[in-house]
């Protein structure tokens, strides 16, 4: 007989994954520790979504509790319900369930910063009114004890209605346990007292629910009553009347705005609950609070700003070059291979110069994009982005903006989309669509191989001074890209996008360390994000190309083909039999591409380019670079391999050597110079068109920067070809 | 006096706020409203944005809005 043992496991200890069987939203100030607190509760089980309709992106993740899990809502940072930019429109609207599709959450997380409970208390009054469960996280509790402040969590406790409230230390975990406690039963418990900050607008709130008869919840007419251009405003005024309605706001609010009665009320009732919960303890002038006070000064704060941005640009573009140098060669030999080890037809040639060349094409920016978003994230979590966009501030009202556009418009010197992706905190939409407009003329990486193709082969190698000429022309590109993106911004701000001056004001967070962690999480979901965005972009743009310069395939060139290496290997041995078929392959890889889609293509708009002193060979380059500009080099490298140019080794030597039918050359100097211009300001990148469209959710802004770029390209590359044509 | 005029590390009580000029709004929902005392911490070149501190946390205000709080100063040691 056998025994039979029984081993019995804590619940917990198996790997079960449990159904969430409630959501709760987690809501707080910008840099609270709330993203922190998120990951430490979720680790990595987090999914990244979309709320349908709106742009910004759903953090949502699970964290398990002893006999339950619950899913966890990450929102963005707000300070109150008014929803003043894109990102805090889309928190107000998770809370109050405005969302389609997405059901309200059952409770809330209520992050509170121990070091900054002025703003924190005014959120927190404002979800009160909501009545729905919440329990409090009291993070930097640390901080706010080295700092001196001493918070008595019972009187807090006291005057917010007994809500739960739970000091943690998100970066060391403490007071972790009893929050999930806390949480456990959260989606069951009574939703909290409402705070008597503001009588008359609860006793009117109350009454107005009565009589709206189920209508509209307390906080809908709260909201409504706030907010008078909102839709539940209309619901409220249907069920009253308009003159009844005015009449209560008049009595609530006066003749001021509706929002600064309501600031004053809240924030009165915060100063007395801060006057009995808080007390601060005078502290010692210490040595590192001096020095960090001396950096923040007017002058020493800028310089620090351009080092700091120096070192941004530095790490994007010398870091990333071996990396992004493996990846290209790897791509390449991988092709070559495969080109060698399989017959030479259209599905080897499909898998080589489509398949392999787009994923490579993708991958190959993933360094410089890794690098940038780890700084920006970086930047972001110390607290420095809001200090940059202070510091900026003056520069940038001068075109129409706000600091809040500079790290964008800087963002889009290594890629526009992730740029693009970083005007969500801009909050007026004005601004915002002109940043997005100005992003994609800063210089991006895809630009660079054009250029330093172009500068290699044309601009002489030679000083001025104790500069380099080179050096200058492709300092003057990146001096064109900022003028071309900040002129924009200035004429779509005095246009189209006329309005009210962009406001700015904005909290401006302490230094703080990043947690690394969090750090990383951020990273992973953004390159997620990126690769989903702009990846299937730039590949299916990799596929198409591929599918214009390969078909139609002609039979004829086939066989003409086949009979010249033939004749070749019967005339010819040995390494100048290599040469002679290495020629004839060159040849009739130009003469297909001649007659391609492509080619034909260039041909046909060459009319339209010959005033620019483009022949078809680099308008089809042109065309193929319109949906993904970084393959213009490619395409340039197999068009010009032919004839007298493919006796030069080099690409450039080939683009020098390149003649009109009457011998002409047709890479001048102005000629060079307008396509460089040309490359400086036209839209090529299907993956900002497409990430543009997705921000501002209409084709209008994308279908207007395509059309505006490419005009102003093309009339720039006009008027310096026949001006330097004629005068040079 | 209104708060643009307040000096680099001075401290003043704001008394009166006006809240129908564009951009005030929202500096008062990050707390600027009557009675709280704050400080001129900092600026950027040229003295505009200034750096506000209000209940130890520091708010960019530009100058123009600035000029809609009506403060009167305090001394340091007050």
């Amino acid at each position: 007989m056998t025994e039979v043992s029984t081993v019995y496991v804590p619940v917990e200890k198996i790997g079960i994954r449990r159904r969430a069987s409630a959501s709760i939203a987690v809501i707080g100030n910008p840099n609270s520790g709330k993203s922190t607190l998120f990951n430490r509760l979720t680790g990595l089980r987090q999914t990244t979504g979309n709320y349908p309709g709106v742009t910004v992106e759903k953090h949502s993740g699970i964290v398990q509790l002893g006999s339950s899990a619950l899913e966890l809502v990450d929102l963005p940072g707000i300070y109150c319900l008014g929803g003043f930019s894109t990102d805090e429109r889309i928190a107000v609207d998770v809370v109050l369930g405005r969302i389609e599709e997405t059901p309200p959450p059952d409770g809330m997380l209520v992050v509170l910063d121990a070091t900054h409970l002025y703003q924190g208390l005014y959120l927190v009054q404002q979800l009160m009114e909501m009545q729905v469960p919440m329990v409090v996280a009291l993070t930097m509790s640390d901080v706010a004890t080295a700092n001196g402040i001493d918070i008595s969590i019972e009187v807090l406790q006291r005057h917010l209605g007994g809500l739960t409230i739970c000091p943690v230390v998100a970066t060391t975990g403490r007071g972790l346990e009893d929050l999930k406690k806390a949480l456990e039963g959260l989606a069951r418990a009574a939703p909290p007292a409402i705070p008597e900050s503001w009588p008359e607008l609860s006793r009117t709130a109350d009454q107005l629910t009565r009589e709206a008869g189920g209508a509209l919840q307390r906080i809908d007419v709260i909201q409504a009553l706030i907010h008078p251009e909102s839709r539940r405003a209309a619901i409220l005024e249907e069920q009253l009347g308009g003159p009844a309605l005015q009449a209560i706001r008049e009595g609530l609010f006066g003749d001021e705005p509706p929002q600064a009665a309501e600031a004053r009320h809240r924030y009165r009732w915060v100063r007395e609950v801060l006057g009995e919960a808080q007390s601060q303890a005078p502290l010692l002038d210490r040595f590192g609070a001096r020095v960090l006070r001396w950096f923040n000064r007017p002058w020493p704060a800028t310089l620090m700003f351009f080092a700091v941005m120096a070192l941004v640009f530095q790490a994007v573009f010398s870091w990333a070059t071996p990396l992004m140098d493996a990846i290209d060669g790897g791509a390449t030999s991988l092709a070559t291979w495969v080109g060698a080890h399989a017959p030479a037809n259209a599905i080897s040639s499909f898998f080589t110069d489509g398949v392999i060349a787009g994923v490579g094409s993708v991958i190959v920016f993933l360094p410089q994009i890794l690098i940038l978003f780890l700084f920006i994230i970086v930047l972001e979590d110390s607290g420095y982005l809001a200090r940059a966009a202070f510091l900026m501030d003056r520069v940038m009202r001068g075109v129409g903006l706000s600091g809040q556009s500079v790290i964008p418009m800087l963002s889009s010197f290594a890629c526009a989309v992730p740029a693009i992706m970083a005007t969500r905190v801009i909050p007026d939409r004005r601004d915002r669509i002109a940043t997005i407009l100005a992003a994609p003329f800063m210089t991006c990486s895809a630009r660079l191989p054009v250029y330093a193709l172009l500068i290699a082969a044309f601009v002489p190698d030679r000083s001025i001074g104790w500069l380099n000429l080179q050096g200058l022309v492709l300092l003057g590109l990146y001096l064109l890209g900022i003028v071309g993106g900040l002129a924009t911004a200035w004429l779509m701000k005095r246009s189209a996008l006329r309005g009210p001056k962009p406001q700015f004001a904005l909290a401006l967070p302490e230094f703080r360390w990043p947690n690394p962690q969090t750090v990383l999480i951020k990273l992973m979901d953004r390159a997620r994000v990126f690769l989903r965005r702009a990846g299937t972009v730039i590949f299916s743009v990799a596929i198409i190309v591929w599918v214009l310069a390969y078909f139609p395939r002609s039979g004829e060139l086939e066989a003409d083909l086949a009979t010249a290496s033939a004749r070749a290997e019967a005339s010819w041995s040995g390494a100048q039999l290599d040469a002679e078929l290495q020629r004839i392959q060159n040849q009739a890889a130009a003469d297909h591409l001649a007659q391609s889609f492509l080619g034909r293509a260039g041909h046909l708009v060459e009319p339209l380019f010959r005033p620019l002193g483009w022949d078809w060979r680099v308008s089809a380059a042109v065309i193929a670079g319109f949906p993904a500009r970084e393959v213009v080099v490619a395409v340039m490298g197999t068009i010009y391999a032919v004839g007298a140019e493919a006796e030069e080794a080099s690409l450039a030597g080939k683009l020098r050597s390149a003649t009109w039918p009457d011998g002409r050359p047709i890479f001048t100097l102005p000629m060079v110079l307008g396509l460089l211009l040309f490359y400086a300001w036209c839209l090529q990148c299907a993956a900002t068109i497409a990430v543009i469209r997705r921000e501002t959710n209409s084709w209008r802004w994308p279908v207007f920067a395509w059309c505006y770029m490419t005009t102003i390209g093309y009339t720039g590359a006009l008027l310096i070809f026949q001006l330097g044509s004629r005068y040079a | 006096m209104t708060l643009k005029e307040l000096r680099p590390g001075q401290y003043a009580r704001i008394e009166k706020v006006d809240a129908r000029q564009p951009g005030v709004l929202r500096l008062m929902v990050l707390g600027l409203i009557e009675g709280v005392e704050v400080q001129h911490a900092n600026s950027a070149i040229g003295g505009d944005p200034m750096e506000v501190s209000v209940y130890g946390t520091a708010i960019s205000v530009r100058k123009e809005q600035a000029g809609c709080f009506r403060i009167s100063p305090l001394d340091a040691n007050d």
